[in-house]
């Protein structure tokens, strides 16, 4: 209960920081449609929109699939489309350094949902099956891995990704291939000192890395607000000392984040440098399922809201959204049906894969 | 003939020239000082790091997802403890990603005790290694294995920890490696920076040729009949001598240089266990859940009706750092009479 009450009194916090520090590009709009998406075309708004409800709609799917006893353990993005679907949407994707790279944390649905990955493969991971794309039924959900589409593997340690990340800007760099790496991770996360290797690491002078560094800000590590951690003003500030272009964004405003990212990573592309983005957002469904999975009031929900925005406009119809929304449900629905059918992972399996072309790793046979 | 440093360099230097490897990288690996043991002077694509070890794993790790290959350098073992985890990742991403994202990546980091080094100069990885579950661990006792072994870590397409003897490192060998002049006085002028400005310098590299050393394979530098020795690294050097020693008296002792602590080759090993009837397992690494113990365990289980002596292992002992006077480091590492002792009480114990 305690939990509940300052979670909302936090995220009003972060919400009104936001909003302090820059005026929010949909806010500002009073007039014409075209201003109030800031000139985004109705198309893609649209399309944004049934991408986050897809990733909304499936990441509920988890949660009822964990709820139902089908999954040891949910964590993933509820509360994060707004942010997540344009960076899927943004990403050149394919495989290879010519290619952007992605090294994600444990809330990444939304990007792959943009960059098409189907519900039943999220689903699959959930539920361990041997048909998981992802691990192959060895690791959590939202612990996704697309090497077709440089989707480096998710791992659990907090922040580690933003190290590795260095090495596929750094053979991009070389490639002089336009592509950039993007790392995702939380604001608790930035503690450690992975993050302060990859601003280390990504910004010598003269050595500077095609990158785009970002933390999804949602005011809480687990139980721990943001307030008892940090003594910097921003996060953003800390790029900033290491001469990294830095800003903070809006990230429950997939308007504003879609021209945050297309800014950003315009300007990598053209220079070869870094830049940084810190995305204020929301937490939906507390941390994970060791938390209960359970709704939070109080935190903005940047599906509703840009939905509303929406059907304010005249965008969208309210029998259309609701199709969409329903669409999803039944897929999802149908996708864990079809889930439970497919087997798990043999007993012998362990031993695969240890070593490259499976050479034998097990030393009762050495 | 070549000292390890040496062969080191031209290892990566035939990694550059032909393995494809294009970075290696790490403190003070680049020019000027071409590192800490000037392993890596004169070479192509060396690079210095950040004093940052995560930083350096980290970076090795993503350019091993894209497919390239690169060396990194850990400059002593003794800073690779705040890697573990990124190890961990390393050796786990292959099987955790159900086989789609290898990491070819090299990581060689000098090791153990035997230069006066105290606390933080001396530690040892073996043991540590030994536990990292997806990377293979060599440990080269000659400059020829360190060749060869370096060119089969660099091929090999897991992550592979090039484990160096520092104590070694100007000790030279007594094998060719294919294409090293025969003269040292040549080699050196070739591939030797000069000391003071080294700005215009730059190596003329032998004809060097592929040596393979296979990952996984031991080999019997001594060979003997009544007890089994298993070392590696600098204790491997130790132990030959002791063989040699003992043949005056009439004591017959097989050497076994494991080279490769993982995946080890057991056959050798159990093939001249079953012919020597004893066993004793040297390394310098500590002595509690020691690699030693693993393979003793092993010996215990699978050969204990052919044992004719209880299996021993001789290690570090059990404390937190080798200090730096010469009777605290000597107390802390097997010594050469030491396991000489050892190895006469195996011999005459009978069940
Ligand atoms: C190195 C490490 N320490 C602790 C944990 C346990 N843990 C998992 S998530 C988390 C909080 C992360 O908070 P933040 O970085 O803000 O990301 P968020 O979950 O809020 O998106 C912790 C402590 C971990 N996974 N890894
Ligand atoms: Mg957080």
């Amino acid at each position: 209960m305690q939990v509940q009450v300052s979670r909302a009194k936090n995220s009003k916090k972060i919400s009104s920081r936001v909003n302090k520090k820059k005026s929010v590009g949909v806010k500002k709009a009073t007039g014409s449609k075209k201003n109030l998406f800031s000139g985004l075309p109705k198309e893609l708004l649209l399309h944004m929109h049934d991408l986050m409800v897809k990733s909304r709609v499936l990441e509920e799917r988890l949660i009822k699939i964990y709820k139902a006893g089908d999954a040891f353990f949910w964590i993933g993005a509820p509360g994060e489309e707004a942010w997540g679907v344009p960076l899927g949407l943004l990403t050149k994707k394919g495989q290879g350094p010519k290619y952007d790279y992605l090294h994600l944390h444990y809330r990444g649905t939304p990007t792959l949902v943009a960059m098409g990955m189907p519900m039943i493969d999220s689903i699959r991971l959930i539920m361990n099956r041997s048909t998981d794309p992802s691990t192959g039924g060895r690791n959590f959900s939202n612990h996704y891995c697309y090497p077709q589409w440089n989707v480096a593997p998710v791992s659990s340690p907090i922040e580690v990704q933003y190290g590795m990340a260095l090495g596929t800007a750094h053979v991009q760099k070389r490639h002089k291939s336009q592509a950039l790496t993007v790392v995702t991770g939380g604001d608790a996360g930035t503690a450690e000192g992975d993050f302060a290797t990859c601003l280390v690491w990504a910004s010598r002078r003269g050595q500077e890395l095609p990158m785009l560094i970002t933390v999804q800000n949602n005011g809480w590590g687990i139980s721990t607000a943001f307030e008892g951690q940090h003594g910097e003003t921003e996060i953003a500030d800390r790029a900033r000392a290491f001469n990294i272009r830095s800003r903070v964004i809006n990230g429950n405003d997939p308007v504003e984040t879609y021209l945050a990212l297309q800014e950003e990573m315009a300007a990598i592309r053209k220079t070869g440098k870094p830049s940084f983005i810190e995305a204020r957002l929301s937490r939906l469904y507390g941390h994970s399922s060791a938390s209960g999975a359970n709704f939070v009031g109080g935190e903005l929900d940047c599906v509703r809201e840009f939905e509303k925005k929406l059907l304010t406009s005249g965008y969208l119809k309210e029998s259309q959204a609701k199709k969409i929304w329903e669409a999803y449900e039944k897929e999802g629905f149908e996708a864990q049906q079809q889930v439970r059918t497919e087997p798990g992972p043999s007993s012998e399996s362990i031993w695969d894969h240890v070593y490259a072309d499976n050479e034998n790793a097990d030393w009762r046979k050495f | 003939m070549a000292n390890m440093a040496q062969a080191i360099r031209m290892a990566l230097h035939y990694g550059e020239a032909h393995l494809g490897v294009k970075d290696i990288f790490g403190q003070d690996v680049g020019a000027p000082l071409g590192g800490a043991f000037t392993a890596t002077q004169g070479l192509k694509t060396t690079w210095n790091s950040p004093l940052d070890e995560r930083g350096i794993i980290g970076m090795a790790m993503g350019i091993a997802m894209t497919g390239e290959r690169c060396v990194a350098e850990i400059q002593f073992c003794d800073y690779i403890f705040n890697t573990i985890d990124l190890l961990k990742i390393a050796g786990n991403t292959l099987w955790v990603t159900n086989g789609q994202y290898p990491m070819p990546l090299v990581v060689m980091t000098p090791v153990g005790a035997g230069i006066r080094g105290s606390i933080y100069h001396s530690h040892s990885f073996d043991a540590w290694a030994s536990r990292l579950p997806g990377w293979k661990v060599v440990m080269p006792s000659t400059p020829h294995d360190a060749y060869g072994l370096l060119i089969s870590a660099i091929k090999d397409p897991n992550p592979v920890l090039f484990l160096i003897p520092k104590a070694l490192m100007r000790v030279r060998g007594e094998e060719l490696i294919p294409g090293e002049p025969r003269e040292e006085k040549e080699l050196k002028s070739m591939v030797d920076a000069p000391i003071g400005d080294r700005s215009k310098w730059k190596p003329r590299w032998p004809e060097l040729q592929d040596l393979a050393i296979p990952i996984g394979q031991a080999q019997i530098t001594r060979p003997g009949e009544q007890i089994t020795v298993v070392s590696y690294g600098r204790h491997l050097l130790v132990c030959n001598q002791i063989a040699d020693d003992l043949r005056s008296d009439g004591i017959s002792v097989e050497v076994i240089d494991l080279r490769t602590i993982y995946p080890y080759d057991w056959q050798t090993v159990k093939a001249s266990i079953q012919k020597t009837g004893r066993a004793i397992f040297v390394n310098e690494d500590t002595e509690v859940t020691n690699f030693g113990e693993h393979l003793a365990y092993r010996a215990t289980q699978e050969l204990f009706y052919e044992l004719m002596a209880r299996p021993l292992v001789i290690a570090g002992k059990n404390v937190p750092g080798i200090g730096l006077h010469p009777n605290l480091e000597d107390a802390s590492i097997p010594q050469k009479h030491e396991i000489e002792t050892a190895i006469r009480a195996v011999v005459a114990e009978t069940p």
